[in-house]
């Protein structure tokens, strides 16, 4: 099997696309937003519920629904991992990390970033491929603007 | 006969390229020589996308542009002359190539652009442009426009919106499970129809359409056919005028030229009696402070500085499709396709959309494998060196109507080898076996 290929669908992408943590988990929440990527299709929603206690806003919950390749299932249920529970303002820097590592060509990112991406880290092969950066990053978007309408 | 009978019938009696023609053939194509993902050979089964070009088509561009160029139809220098000749022999290269009259054949940037300038046609005259000419065009409330789930985009969103703007109502010819134009819906096409727009083949299922029932409904009811012949006119023998259709649209790029130019074809009392879609330079007789008057067709549809090294290439591009002959060239693909149906046949969990018949369609095939989605599809036979097409295709009805979200879909062209789909075939395994789905094992 080639090396690139393997690269691309780490062993841990497939594992998430077949088991889709959050997938379905849609409760009623504060955010909600339905992206699509036009040149396939595929789709999203994706609910956030949020609670503020002394340190700050978290995402107390969160969960999607959609249907796509096995990069943007996979990292929709990566993403569900590393946000649930986490202060808002850390799951900002980690959607800027990812679009770091998403944007870098394939550039090493340094292991510190790495390490705080957890599980996301493995997308680090889809930046190689132009036409898939978009499939890795519907979650994202989702989220971002879902976080937007919560806290407006 | 039904016109994808007689397409049939022209293929099934001429000679498919021997393996000899076909190597003289495929050196023809420079792009086919490259490699692709660390040195893995280029398998091309994107053509109904867009075609790769022979030498004679770079050539041709890269003459014109070296030698002769300069703007059509105005300046008195000789490089006008040499410039406007050439658009205007492109043109009739091109016209007779599709069974048409050279004053019917408008330049386009693409077919988009063809079939919006046939839309616009409709809605500048119901909006009173055109005078009494052109009130053959003009809507009103009531009317309507057939389509067909099967469309492309680009045959569905103009017409879409001539409805919105016109108050007409869109109606459109159902598809049935494998993928035809369903005869029994055939009869949306009523009194109250005055256009039938139609693929003569799909881009997806790669279906061919019973253009002359269609085009027998459509007379009886005194409506116009519009024909979207951009996958068919690099496939298939092409005859407009027999087939009786009152406008058609192609693009250059996915007959073997240039991206940037494509073509419109109208019967000539229509273009005629038709208001412009653009407007300004080039398109006019006289042009006072307060009004214009308009030039004859084809020019009426031609504003602005045209793409003439575009023409120009797209004319070498027809010259060389019939030096190969479109007979052979259909019955070569002919081969392809049911080579390329039944290898698909034997991979476990794959399901063609479109007719199994290789008769009755184009070497045009979309695919569902399941478990595993398109794109994921196309990453591993990209990975193999395989180039083919992923997601809707700009086709969301049809893919709607079959039951997908999106497919892949393998497309051959006059350059694809029976070795070559049999790399497809393999790729699909792969594609099993990777994703282990199908009894596949990953790895
Ligand atoms: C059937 C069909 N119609 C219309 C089009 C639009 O062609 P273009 O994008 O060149 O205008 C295409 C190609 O994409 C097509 O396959």
């Amino acid at each position: 099997m080639a090396e690139s290929l393997e690269q691309l669908y780490q062993q841990v992408i497939l594992d998430h696309s077949r088991q889709r943590h959050g997938a379905g988990d849609l409760e009623p929440c504060d955010g909600e937003s339905f992206q699509v990527n036009p040149t396939c299709g595929d789709e999203v929603t994706l609910k956030v519920r949020l609670s503020s206690d002394a340190e700050g806003v978290r995402i107390a919950s969160l969960g999607w629904e959609g249907q796509g390749c096995s990069i943007s299932q996979a990292s929709l249920s990566v993403l569900h991992d590393l946000v649930d529970g986490r202060p808002v303002e850390e799951v900002e820097e980690l959607d800027a990390l990812f679009r770091e590592l998403m944007h870098g060509r394939g550039q090493p990112l340094g292991d510190e970033k790495l390490e705080r991406l957890d599980d996301a880290s493995a997308f680090v092969g889809v930046a190689k491929y132009p036409a898939r950066i978009k499939c890795a990053l519907l979650g994202w978007m989702a989220l971002r603007d879902a976080l937007v309408q919560a806290r407006s | 006969m039904t016109s994808a009978e007689q397409a049939a019938a022209t293929a099934g009696s001429a000679r498919p390229l021997d393996a000899a023609e076909l190597a003289a053939l495929r050196a023809d194509f420079p792009l086919l020589g490259r490699t692709v993902r660390d040195e893995k050979p280029l398998v091309y089964l994107d053509a109904a996308a867009t075609s790769q070009k022979p030498q004679a088509v770079l050539d041709a561009e890269r003459a014109f542009s070296s030698r002769h160029n300069a703007a059509v139809h105005r300046g008195a220098h000789q490089l006008a002359e040499e410039a406007t000749e050439a658009y205007e022999q492109a043109r009739a290269a091109v016209a007779g190539f599709v069974g048409v009259d050279v004053d019917e054949l408008v330049w386009t940037k693409n077919a988009t652009e063809a079939l919006n300038l046939v839309t616009h046609a409709y809605l500048n005259a119901t909006l009173g442009r055109g005078g009494a000419a052109a009130a053959e065009f003009a809507l009103s409330a009531g009317d309507e426009i057939v389509v067909t789930e099967a469309e492309h985009h680009a045959n569905l969103v103009p017409w879409q919106e001539l409805c919105a703007r016109t108050g007409a109502r869109l109606r459109w010819i159902g598809v049935s499970d494998d993928g035809r134009l369903d005869p029994e819906t055939f009869d949306v096409i009523g009194e109250r129809t005055r256009v039938v727009a139609l693929t003569h083949a799909s881009n997806v299922t790669g279906a061919i359409s019973p253009v002359a029932d269609v085009v027998a409904a459509a007379r009886a009811v005194g409506a116009h056919v519009v024909l979207d012949a951009c996958q068919s006119a690099a496939h298939l023998p092409l005859d407009l005028h027999s087939l009786e259709v009152d406008f058609a649209a192609f693009s250059g790029h996915k007959m073997l030229g240039p991206t940037g130019v494509g073509a419109l074809y109208g019967r000539r009392e229509l273009l005629e009696a038709m208001p412009p879609f653009l407007t300004g330079g080039s398109m006019v007789e006289t042009v006072t402070m307060e009004s214009t008057t308009f030039a004859a067709p084809p020019q009426r549809f031609e504003a602005g500085t045209q793409m003439v090294a575009q023409t120009v290439g797209l004319h070498a591009a027809v010259d060389y499709l019939s030096q190969v002959g479109m007979d052979r060239l259909a019955a070569h693909e002919e081969r392809l396709t049911r080579r390329l149906l039944d290898g698909v046949a034997g991979v476990p969990g794959v399901r063609v959309l479109g007719p199994t018949e290789p008769q009755e369609r184009l070497a045009v095939v979309a695919f569902a494998v399941d478990g595993v989605h398109p794109h994921d599809v196309g990453q591993v036979l990209d990975d193999s060196g395989l180039a083919v097409r992923v997601g809707h295709h700009c086709a969301q009805p049809v893919h709607r109507r079959l039951g997908v979200h999106a497919s892949a879909r393998a497309s051959a062209g006059i350059h694809t080898t029976e070795a070559e789909v049999d790399a497809f075939i393999e790729g699909l395994h792969r594609v099993n076996s990777f994703f282990g789905v199908a009894g596949g094992e990953h790895g």
